[in-house]
């Protein structure tokens, strides 16, 4: 059943895409923060996606599932905002927020939400294809 | 005699073979749109019918060179093809997602349709041997 594969492949796809949505969650929660946990400011993170073939039996390398291959930490410098009064203000008065580009976040966003329905769509396919191959012959 | 009666329906279960694996190629692609570095693939489905053994009408195939393979292969050995990219990306990925949302709409209809013709073709034969 070469069918049921497609629910491996989606629900990698879908999984992957979800962790990308909680990455990005992440950053724009920490857009405006000054010191991350190790008292640097936050870096916006970034998921790394990775092919995985699934190997079926009869057709190798057919399908291929998704993986989050790891996490990387963008090195652009933190936004240097002015502010003598603020507590963590460094000795110029300057205070260094988090490098996390708001714009940028959405778009990432609207891009994960929409690979997400995708993989849904094609997964609820895959199952009223397969709910109607049940009913062969009746 | 007995496999005269479903000898007409080894056409349509090729075909209903390839379909569900040339969906599960599509799926591959939807899955890996954000991958880096990913080829789409495709499957050449006329290409893929012919290799099974299928091919047009059905008929017999005869072997007249030595080369020819046999007929009435299996959907196993299908030859999948990369997707020629209609815009390149700047993390080379050759996923089009408009294409292969048509491709996997199409592909689903036609499954379905390969579905019914089979349905009715069991239909068709119960309903003569009921005899009614």
């Amino acid at each position: 059943m070469s069918m049921l594969n497609i629910f491996n492949v989606s629900g990698s796809a879908v999984s992957a895409q979800s962790q990308r949505l909680n990455v990005v969650a992440s950053n724009l929660a920490n857009a405006d923060t000054v010191a991350g946990p190790d008292g640097q400011s936050y870096k916006a993170r970034q998921v790394v996606f990775q092919t995985v073939p699934f190997a079926a039996p009869g057709a190798p390398g057919a399908s291929a599932g998704v993986q989050v291959a790891g996490v990387t930490e963008s090195a652009t410098p933190g936004r240097r905002v002015h502010e003598p009064q603020h507590p963590q203000a460094d000795a110029e008065g300057y205070v260094t927020y988090s490098n996390v580009n708001a714009v940028e976040e959405m778009v990432n966003m609207i891009s994960a939400s929409r690979s997400y329905q995708n993989n849904i769509e094609v997964m609820n396919t895959a199952k009223s294809l397969l709910l109607k191959t049940l009913q062969l012959g009746q | 005699m007995l496999d005269r009666l479903t000898d007409s329906l080894n056409f349509q279960t090729q075909a209903l073979v390839l379909r569900s694996e040339r969906q599960r190629v599509i799926a591959s692609n939807i899955a890996n749109a954000d991958t880096p570095g990913y080829q789409a693939r495709e499957m050449d489905f006329a290409a893929a019918l012919r290799a099974a053994g299928g091919g047009q009408g059905a008929s017999a195939l005869s072997a007249t060179q030595a080369g020819h393979s046999s007929a009435g292969g299996t959907a196993g050995g299908t030859a999948l093809t990369y997707a020629a990219p209609a815009q390149t990306n700047l993390d080379s990925n050759t996923v089009d997602m408009d294409r292969e949302r048509a491709a996997f709409a199409d592909n689903a209809v036609h499954y379905e349709a390969t579905l019914r013709f089979i349905n009715g073709s069991v239909r068709t034969m119960l309903s003569a041997i009921t005899g009614q």
